[in-house]
């Protein structure tokens, strides 16, 4: 009888560590943050180039990230990129004429999208789309435009 | 060259047997593990102590000298392109998804896998086994059952705290004796890490729990009954399981990336 409690008690030490190390992965090495972008109102912006920007990627403002990329399609009419994102909700006072940049982090970062405010009183809310935008920035055309003026010297 | 051939011949159809044999055995635990879960639990509980619970100084150990090996060559590699923050991540996704999962397999197979094996050879060798049908007790779901489900709900487990343990190796070794930043170490971690990249060594730890499980108990189960049969038995329990997991882990990661 000592010895099954013994068992009893050394099993239930090792299913509790196993459960305990998964609730470790689960919670300390994954990004708590990623509930961002789960929940709030979506914005749109277009870009004439979305460079390696990818789904769930952050978007920050002032360097504190806001929302993530849900969606990048090919608008076929306009021939430009559509980029949707959702914003957390807690951030719904975004001036309307905010401007959306495609940024790089670090050198060999991921995208990320950039808002900067504007001044407009109106804000930004579900649906509406962000009109100023700048593209990413393609290392193959800058170093393009660089040889050229190089050359044309 | 007719024998030749004739051997050719021989050897599939021993081996095409042996598959056929280990599928139905399979499909007959399957059949009877649901009733034992809940009429036996206790005689679980014993094979998870054996298994998963006996196996936690070897996944403790081993844990933690891989994460920190990982550390060190992470850091040795990374530093070169100048990304060495990116340790955290590096040692995270190479762990959970990729080394936690066979690494403990492999373990696993050879600290519970070759005892399963062997405890039920030996008792197939001393006629244990057929005194219980004697006595109308069916050994597959006294003896087999309990020791295979022990098995496949330890290797989940043990994964869980091989990752755990290698991670805070990895920590050690590049956040104490390196000097990564420790900030940037969990931050990149936190940003990089998904929880479908757990989710994905999960599922590798579940599957690879069935097939070293599935085959200790199988290769002891039919194990020829002399001395020499259940070493036999047990030698092929740890060499077909790391074939198998080695394989198995390649098509899970194809199917889970794509």
């Amino acid at each position: 009888m000592k010895q099954t409690r013994a068992v009893e008690v050394g099993t239930g030490l090792f299913v509790l560590l196993g459960f305990g190390a998964l609730f470790f992965l689960i919670t300390q090495t994954t990004g708590l943050n990623q509930e961002i972008g789960t929940k709030g109102y979506k914005i749109t912006a277009r870009f004439e180039n979305v460079g390696d920007l990818k789904i769930r990627a952050p978007v920050t403002i002032s360097g504190v990230t806001i929302g993530r990329v849900t969606d990048i399609s090919f608008d076929a009419d306009r021939l430009n990129a559509i980029v949707k994102m959702t914003i957390a909700p807690q951030y719904d006072q975004l001036p309307d004429d905010s401007e959306a940049a495609i940024l790089t982090a670090g050198l060999i970062g991921g995208q990320y999208i950039g808002l900067t405010p504007g001044g407009s009183d109106t804000h930004l809310e579900n649906g509406s789309e962000v009109e100023f935008t700048q593209s990413a920035v393609v290392l193959e055309n800058l170093i393009g435009k660089f040889l050229s003026g190089v050359g044309s010297k | 060259m007719k024998d030749l051939l004739t051997d050719a011949v021989q050897t599939l159809r021993i081996f095409l047997q042996g598959l056929g044999q280990l599928g139905l055995f399979f499909v007959n635990l399957l059949i009877y593990s649901p009733r034992t879960l809940i009429k036996r639990p206790q005689l679980i509980i014993r094979q998870v102590y054996n298994s998963g619970a006996m196996s936690m100084t070897i996944i403790l150990t081993c844990g933690l000298f891989v994460g920190m090996v990982l550390g060190l060559q992470g850091f040795d590699t990374l530093q070169r392109f100048g990304a060495e923050e990116a340790l955290g991540t590096f040692a995270a996704l190479s762990l959970v998804k990729e080394l936690g999962p066979v690494l403990t397999a492999l373990l696993f197979a050879g600290r519970a896998g070759t005892a399963l094996a062997s405890e039920i050879g030996l008792m197939r060798a001393t006629d244990q086994l057929a005194a219980m049908e004697m006595m109308a007790v069916d050994p597959i779901r006294r003896v087999v059952i309990p020791r295979f489900l022990g098995g496949v709900i330890s290797m989940p487990l043990l994964t869980a705290i091989f990752n755990m343990v290698a991670i805070f190796g990895a920590f050690l070794v590049g956040v104490a004796f390196m000097g990564v930043d420790e900030g940037a170490f969990w931050s990149q971690m936190y940003a990089n890490v998904a929880v479908a990249d757990i989710n994905q060594g999960i599922i590798k730890s579940v599957v690879f729990g069935i097939v070293v499980s599935l085959l200790a108990v199988f290769e002891g189960y039919n194990s020829v009954p002399t001395a020499e049969g259940v070493g036999r038995a047990t030698t092929r329990t740890v060499v077909i399981s790391a074939i198998v997991v080695l394989i198995l882990d390649y098509m899970l990661t194809a199917a889970l990336i794509g």
